[in-house]
């Protein structure tokens, strides 16, 4: 205790030019945190959001109650999807660099958690996505192309030119609409996952969000209507330490973990390794099994780095050590799956660059298509004409007028 | 005095009035450390201290209800809201307890929160980082809206917002942050060093709210504006060779009607432009308080240009965007009415 009371500023414990420290991180050996019943109460698994669930350990193997036993096929199924993720995600950046569409968010150091997560999910369950799991989108279904037409607002772009680059929809693949506004989607699948216990129906709402965004008064209202109704929803918050400049202290995260959010109102949360694609996996089955009998929401905190600049408007340097990541415990999820793969004698370094190869080959084959649908400077174009729609079900008659001198000023040119 | 853009103006500001009265906080998102996503407010938090520049936690709503109660508890507090589309968290505490507290607690209690936000198109934002909401906040009572279109009058009338003790929702057209814009994009950028409002004294100054300026004196139309579109609005008339007025509201609410009214009844022509969606929009206010004012005098009817009525498309920012093709039309319009 201090004398006084004082205004205490939460500081990271590395600025740049600091060696990085990650003492403040808890970790758990793999194996160490024991896996509950399906329909154990919240109050006899309270340790689930303090240690940390870890299957893949240091010497590669998996290890422990959490491990889920996937064959190698499904495996190397999802490294494939893993460094898809991540190549996509490097080309997309350059080529925002280039100057060739306007903005960039990449999911560098993340990757393992839209995949597990979208693995361990139903197709019929939705998915309310933050900014950085576009990794959720290619493994439900969405095509290279799509989405890099998506980035360059061209004639194919899913969003006809009105959203943001990387802001994607999917209706087919059960993808929702991602918002700019931060964390307004966890209500949202709250609500869904309402609406699917309402109508008697066994599909589950999971939804994403940063630790940043946890401050939100949306995240605390989800957390509400999701424990009074006990909707069956997974909530997930995934740790990435950094939001733009601030570190995960800034949200509250130092005194408890984002896991505990929840425990008041009797939601269960789980810690877990969020580079660890089998604990990642494993934990979303069991929130998702739990959800689906009846058990309600689970929150799921997922400690991961954000290995990369928040977009491609902040330069992370300023603001973090440049060495952080490597730094970082929890290390790389591609890299962890790679070893553990290869330790299991189930895959190997040959291999890994041969379909890295055959990755970039397929985004470059994407990227060439995707051009053909329109660029920033060569058409074909979108016509302007479409911004009316979708305003309203049917364009109201002052956005018809609105549309035709539009249409005037452009034939004027 | 010295050249300055619109961001090192925003940042002058807080720092004279950081000097000059302890009681005055920044809080906001990156605002620390980071100096601000538009830099608005770098080198504050090095100079001044973590506990009068702080680094928010990301909710809006929390960003402005914890400024009002540092306001009612004697701290001048001036919030940043990164973006402006961002403010809406915030918007309950802006219109059911920022704008009332003096008035429910009769005079009691208030507090003199500033908050800042940069609003507007223009930088390929699409439509979660290119809105303007002003004229939502302008259809509040008690919390004065602010807009400025130049580095000068940035600098003043943030200093005056600050002093203010009533609350001000300060809106800057980040568009323009580092230099005017006439509304044509094929054209290059343009620095605020080659323009006269690009001079800011280094020291203390204001811009009084609640007053417009006369940017550009005329005798055939007046054109009533503000934000980025100020710089539109001359250029149009310099297309169109109409002798136009071009007023700078620079306040929306209070409104300096005496400026508006004695131009229009001076020109007899009147046309009003924003950036923001037309429909219910603050140009109609304009509109009926310019009619109320000069109706005997006016020639023809009020003309108004401003955003469509949809939100801001990304990929049609320049279709969208009233700039100088849809003022010059505007302005022909109103002039060839009877």
């Amino acid at each position: 205790m201090i004398e006084k009371s004082r205004l205490q500023i939460p500081r990271p414990t590395a600025r740049p030019g600091d060696e990085p420290d990650f003492s403040y991180l808890d970790l758990s050996a793999a194996g160490a945190v024991d896996k509950p019943a399906i329909g154990a109460r919240t109050r006899d698994i309270e340790y689930l959001s303090s240690g940390l669930v870890r299957v893949l350990d240091d010497d590669h193997s998996a290890k422990g109650p959490w491990d889920p036993n996937l064959d190698p096929e499904q495996l190397q199924i999802a490294l494939r999807w893993m460094m898809l993720n991540r190549v996509f995600d490097e080309r997309m950046w350059q080529i925002q660099r280039q100057g060739r569409i306007s903005f960039y968010m990449q999911a560098l150091g993340e990757e393992a958690i839209s995949i597990a997560q979208g693995m361990a999910l139903r197709a019929g369950d939705m998915c309310f996505p933050s900014y950085r799991n576009q990794g959720l989108y290619m493994y439900r279904g969405m095509k290279l192309v799509d989405m890099m037409c998506q980035c360059l607002s061209n004639t194919r772009d899913m969003c006809k030119g009105r959203q943001l680059p990387i802001m994607y929809h999917s209706k087919e693949g059960n993808v929702f609409s991602i918002s700019g506004n931060l964390a307004t989607q966890v209500p949202h699948a709250v609500g869904w996952a309402m609406a699917s216990a309402i109508k008697g129906e066994d599909d589950i709402a999971a939804t994403w969000l940063g630790d940043g965004s946890t401050a939100e008064a949306d995240f605390h209202q989800a957390l509400t209507f999701s424990a009074v109704y006990q909707a069956p929803v997974i909530l997930n918050v995934v740790n990435n330490q950094w939001a733009i400049s601030t570190f995960q202290g800034t949200a509250g995260g130092q005194r408890r973990p984002f896991a505990a959010r929840g425990l008041g109102l009797g939601i269960p949360g789980l810690r877990v390794d969020g580079n660890d694609f089998l604990a990642v996996y494993s934990a979303t089955l069991w929130a998702a099994d739990r959800a689906r009998r009846g058990g309600g929401p689970t929150l799921i905190e997922l400690v991961t780095y954000r290995g990369g600049a928040h977009s491609t408007s902040d330069d992370p340097s300023k603001y973090r050590p440049k060495d952080e990541w490597d730094k970082f415990p929890l290390g790389d999820p591609v890299e962890r799956l790679k070893q553990h793969l290869i330790a299991e004698k189930n895959w190997s370094d040959a291999k890994h660059e041969a379909l890295e190869a055959e990755l970039r080959e397929e985004v470059t084959s994407a990227w060439k298509e995707a051009q053909q649908y329109g660029t920033m400077t060569e058409g074909p174009w979108l016509d302007p004409a479409t911004m009316f729609d979708d305003v309203y079900a049917e364009v109201p008659t002052h956005l018809v007028s609105q549309r035709r001198r539009l249409l005037e000023i452009l034939d004027e040119e | 005095m010295a050249q300055m853009n619109m961001i090192e103006a925003i940042r002058s500001a807080h720092d004279v009035m950081m000097e000059r009265d302890p009681s005055v906080v920044v809080l906001g998102e990156d605002v620390g450390y980071f100096g601000g996503v538009f830099r608005c407010t770098d080198g504050l938090q090095r100079k001044f201290g973590e506990h009068r520049v702080i680094d928010a936690p990301i909710a809006e709503g929390g960003i402005v209800a914890a400024a009002i109660g540092m306001g009612v508890n004697g701290l001048r507090p001036v919030a940043e809201i990164q973006f402006a589309d961002y403010i809406y968290p915030g918007f309950d505490q802006i219109v059911s307890e920022l704008a009332r507290i003096r008035y429910r607690s009769c005079g009691e209690f208030y507090s003199p929160v500033t908050i800042r936000t940069p609003c507007g198109g223009g930088i390929r934002g699409g439509q979660t980082h290119s809105q303007s909401p002003e004229g939502i906040f302008t259809h509040i009572s008690g919390i004065k809206t602010v807009m400025p279109s130049n580095p000068y009058d940035a600098k003043g009338l943030l200093i005056a917002a600050i002093e203010s003790d009533d609350p001000v929702v300060f809106f800057e057209p980040k568009r323009i942050y580092n230099g005017p814009f006439d509304g044509d994009p094929e054209k290059p950028g343009v620095s605020w060093a080659s323009h006269p409002k690009g001079e800011v004294p280094d020291g203390y100054y204001t811009v009084p709210l609640g007053t417009a300026e006369i940017v550009s004196p005329g005798d055939e139309l007046t054109i009533i504006t503000y934000g980025t579109l100020v710089h539109v609005a001359i250029a149009a008339a310099q297309a169109t060779g109409v002798d136009a007025e071009v007023i700078d509201v620079r306040t929306m609410a209070p409104l300096d009607v005496k400026t508006l009214a004695d131009s229009v009844n001076k020109t007899g022509r009147c046309m009003v432009a924003h950036e923001a969606t037309r429909f219910g929009g603050y140009g109609a206010e304009l509109a009926a308080t310019i009619q109320k004012e000069c109706f005997y005098n006016l020639e023809a009817p009020i003309g108004r240009v401003a955003g469509w009525d949809t939100p801001y498309p990304h990929a049609f920012e320049w279709q969208y965007f009233p700039g100088l093709k849809r003022m010059s039309a505007g302005i022909r319009r109103v002039m060839e009415a009877e």
